[in-house]
């Protein structure tokens, strides 16, 4: 009885191991890459990558500022991946999102929460599709929601550009390729920061929202763990067949899982254009920020806990790469953060080998 | 010893996370002799054939082939060293024609064109040896299970193997079917090949096999002449203990009608055409109906439309006299259907889950489990250790324990437990016995008649015969979509029912039954 207990106590801290050991060899491998690219900068680069996030506290307020929407990004895949469906549309639902949240505050005048209770809304819209059309017809969510990422996108374009007064030119500024600075248009909007600022070093960049994100990391959790309703979603998504079996109502789990994953990535654009930091500019790409709730997700194994966490490093590393930049160019900056998350990613396969030599070395003592 | 042996495995150990599959095992096979390899589900007789067949490689132990030790990496060495294998489930390519699939792996070619002639002439020649009929153009997809075997069979002689290995081969095929593949293994003898054959049918053994190395738990419990021992004595071997063959129970006394299926269709996954093809029959408190029939007679189908997993496209259901033929699973369920389903890793349980959600998979969402939303852990704990006692699952970590890690058996008496708990009027069970132990099956074969004797009705979906027999009070016999025959079990035997499961025989006055 004894030896099945400290088993299960391993499983929790070989998966935590792994999950280190893997963002090492990711990290090794980043800085490989370095030497290779300019050996002469590449512990500078390295020192920046890393140091960056912790060198002050400006920037250590940015790495939260831009961690909470890749945490909400995260939480949308996460939750979508519990229920069975690959929630590849969270850019899209999070460009709606972040439109919603700026109409809000742009030309209804809003507060800052009833701009981001309408992000939830913008998001939640643009997830029922994908919800529907796999509940309805079948069509595999995946294909839907990449289209709607492109949907989501020119369309937001075309309204922005077609609103007048959501532009930064209508108030005061020269520009008109990018929305309104919320200082100058509605101050209201603007998160608060909650006496974070003045933390965080007179940082401009931290407000509260990373707190509001954890706060919903956790009621996720709550949700999937501890009620009925994530008893069945995660029932579908582990085995879809036991659930029919079960009376479970597949096709409304379907539609529910994929709304309320659209409305937390809908609440990530929310958060990070409602900062007054950042103005929404016409797009000519999928914005990234959706795809990166992926690996977020995928580091975490797609625990709404272990995003928080997940969410942090990939922040974090990112605000050190973007550090980089005078002496390695952004697209070698991005191949390396590419590169150690995908290795990050690599935890499972690393989890497997430890156990391994765990009960290797345990045979081999038990013969002795 | 100067013993002529084609094959000696000697003292193999493999081992898998969390479990010795095979302990120390010797196997010794004689030329030209049929080798029986007995022992009940999981006691790793698949996974030593498995090493042999290099599918898997021994921690430890050696494999001799006429005296010399060889190294079997993967299925090519053991083919070039002519063991072949017939798997239990067997490996064809469906849209392939029965020929294509004997040379696939080893085709002669001409200038990289196929040649088939040659390799059409040798399977004829093969086919008329032995007794094999097939049709070497049909599609994979268009023969009887019967003629796949033979397909299979033919692969192995096609290649020239002189060791064959027989995993489960019966388990498909009907009683007649049977005794012709106890024929042709006997023909295979005679011309000096070694067969092993993996079982746990005792009867089988004692009919065909010359010598039976019995196997219990992942260890060597010993190897026996057949013509010097019992079947009582080698099921001794096999469980451990003595197991009764014949089974009691008190007569039957059927009372009201509990299910009552009308002129059902359901329509077929896999072709256009209907699976259940206007079945009609009752089930009253107090018995057990049995359907049986060879698999893919619509049987699936059958159990489908009645749970209503999938949709009747004709004909109604009636569930103690209300009309459930369009309600959900949920309403059937909770009207007092239960379902001990076919597939129990599809269906049956949420593998991923802990023992203690997959046992509320049927009643989460009842008061006593559920509060405003949110699962009530404990009593959900409560409720799992109860059944968990009373049923007597076994599991690493009791209530905790992942589905999937649990023994096949203990899976199948979380689901028996869960379902019988929920007192139904109505069971309906699909072999329900299933690959699993002799413990196992008298557990479950107890279990359902005792829910028939506390006055329930039991519909019990079957294909081996033993079990139509020794449970059922009525049988009905399934062949393409249609029941065509229903007997007593008394008044009937199972070469009859062999008879109208192959489609021999049909009794089309029979459609009113046996009034009850």
């Amino acid at each position: 009885m004894n030896k099945k207990k400290s088993l299960a106590e391993n499983a929790k801290f070989v998966s935590i191991l792994a999950s280190l050991i893997s963002i090492l060899v990711g990290l090794l491998l980043g800085f490989i890459l370095l030497l290779i690219l300019k050996p002469s900068d590449a512990l500078g680069g390295m020192q920046a990558m890393l140091g960056t996030g912790f060198s002050s506290l400006d920037k250590f307020g940015k790495v939260m500022y831009q961690a909470a929407p890749l945490m909400l990004c995260g939480l949308s895949v996460g939750f979508a991946f519990k229920t069975g469906l690959f929630n590849i549309g969270a850019s899209g639902q999070y460009t709606m999102g972040a439109f919603f949240a700026l109409i809000g505050a742009i030309v209804l005048q809003l507060p800052w929460w009833a701009c981001l209770l309408l992000s939830l809304l913008g998001g939640a819209i643009w997830g029922v599709f994908p919800g529907l059309f796999k509940a309805l017809f079948n069509v595999n969510e995946v294909i839907t929601s990449i289209m709607f990422n492109w949907i989501a996108m020119f369309l937001v374009n075309l309204l922005i550009a077609n609103i007048p007064v959501m532009l930064a030119s209508a108030w005061g500024a020269s520009n008109s390729d990018r929305t309104a600075a919320l200082a100058s248009a509605n101050p209201g909007a603007i998160i608060p920061k909650g006496g974070l600022d003045a933390v965080f070093g007179n940082s401009s960049w931290v407000n509260i929202s990373v707190f509001i994100t954890i706060v919903v990391a956790v009621i996720m959790w709550f949700v999937l763990e501890k009620t009925t309703f994530g008893y069945e979603l995660k029932a579908c998504g582990l085995n879809k067949d036991a659930s029919a079996y079960a009376g479970i109502n597949a096709k409304r789990n379907i539609v529910t899982s994929m709304i309320i994953a659209g409305a937390l990535s809908g609440l990530g654009g929310g958060t990070y254009y409602l900062a007054g930091t950042i103005q929404y500019v016409l797009e000519k790409s999928i914005l990234g920020m959706g795809f990166n709730g992926i690996p977020v997700a995928l580091l975490a194994s797609s625990n709404p806990i272990g995003t928080i966490f997940s969410a942090l490093f990939i922040s974090y590393i990112q605000v050190g790469g973007a550090a980089m930049q005078p002496s390695f160019s952004s697209e070698s900056t991005n191949i390396i953060i590419s590169v150690i998350i995908y290795l990050a990613a690599f935890a499972l396969l690393i989890r497997g080998s430890i156990q391994k030599l765990l009960s290797r070395k345990k045979a081999k003592e038990a013969e002795s | 010893m100067s013993e002529d042996y084609i094959i000696e495995m000697l003292h193999i150990t493999k081992e898998f996370p969390g479990i010795k599959a095979n302990d120390d095992i010797t196997l010794q096979l004689r030329r030209g002799e049929i080798h029986a390899l007995l022992g009940e589900n999981g006691a790793g007789k698949s996974t030593l054939m498995s090493v042999l067949f290099g599918l898997y490689q021994a921690e430890k132990g050696i494999i001799k082939k006429d005296g010399q030790e060889v190294q079997i990496k993967d299925p090519n060495d053991a083919n070039r060293l002519g063991i072949g294998m017939v798997h239990q489930h067997f490996k064809l390519v469906e849209c392939f024609t029965v020929l294509d699939n004997i040379i696939l792996g080893v085709e002669d070619t001409k200038h990289g064109f196929l040649e088939k002639e040659a390799a059409r002439k040798k399977v004829m020649a093969l086919s008329e040896k032995y007794g094999l009929r097939v049709d070497p153009d049909a599609y994979v997809s268009d023969i009887s299970v019967g003629m796949q075997q033979r397909v299979e069979i033919l692969k192995m002689l096609y290649r020239d193997n002189e060791i064959l290995i027989f995993d489960e081969p019966t388990a498909v095929l009907t009683p007649q079917e049977i005794d012709e593949l106890m024929e042709i293994m006997r023909g295979f003898k005679k011309e000096g090949k070694s067969i092993l054959f993996i079982t746990h049918k005792l009867a089988e053994i004692m009919a065909v096999a010359d010598r039976c190395t019995v196997l219990r738990k992942g260890r060597y419990m010993g190897t026996k002449d057949i013509a010097g021992t019992t079947k009582e004595e080698l099921s001794r071997m096999m469980v451990g203990r003595d197991v009764q063959f014949s089974f009691e129970k008190k007569e039957c006394k059927p009372g009201e009608t509990l299910l009552s299926v009308k002129d059902l269709v359901v329509p077929s996954k896999v072709h256009k055409n209907n699976a259940v093809k206007g079945v009609s029959f009752d089930v009253h408190a107090g018995e057990i109906v049995c359907v049986a029939g060879i698999e893919g007679n619509g049987q699936s189908e059958l159990v489908f439309g009645i749970t209503g997993l999938e949709k009747a496209s004709a004909g109604s259901i009636r569930l103690c006299g209300k009309d459930i033929t369009n309600a959900s699973i949920r309403v059937r369920s909770r009207d007092g259907m239960a379902h001990i389903p076919e597939d129990r890793h599809k269906y049956g349980l949420v593998l991923d889950y802990s023992l203690e959600q997959n046992l509320v998979l049927q009643r989460y969402w009842q008061p006593e489990f559920e509060e405003h939303g949110v699962i009530k852990a404990e009593a959900v704990r409560k409720y799992s250790e109860g059944l968990i006692d009373k049923y007597d699952i076994r599991s690493g970590q009791g209530p905790l324990t992942p589905a999937r890690a649990m023994s096949g058996g203990n899976q199948q008496k979380a689901i028996i437990a869960r379902e019988i708990d929920r007192n139904p009027s109505i069971l309906v069970a699909v072999q329900p016995t299933r690959g699993l132990d002799v413990g196992a099956i008298e557990f479950i074969h107890h279990s359902l008649v005792g829910e028939r004797d506390a006055g329930k009705g039991v519909l019990l979906i079957s294909l081996e015969l033993d079990e139509v027999m020794n449970l059922s009070d009525r049988i009905l016999v399934m062949y393409e979509g249609e029941i065509v025959g229903e007997f007593r079990p008394k008044d009937t035997d199972v070469q009859e029912l062999g008879l109208y499961m192959s489609g021999a025989k049909r009794n089309t006055a029979g459609k009113e039954g046996i009034a009850v």
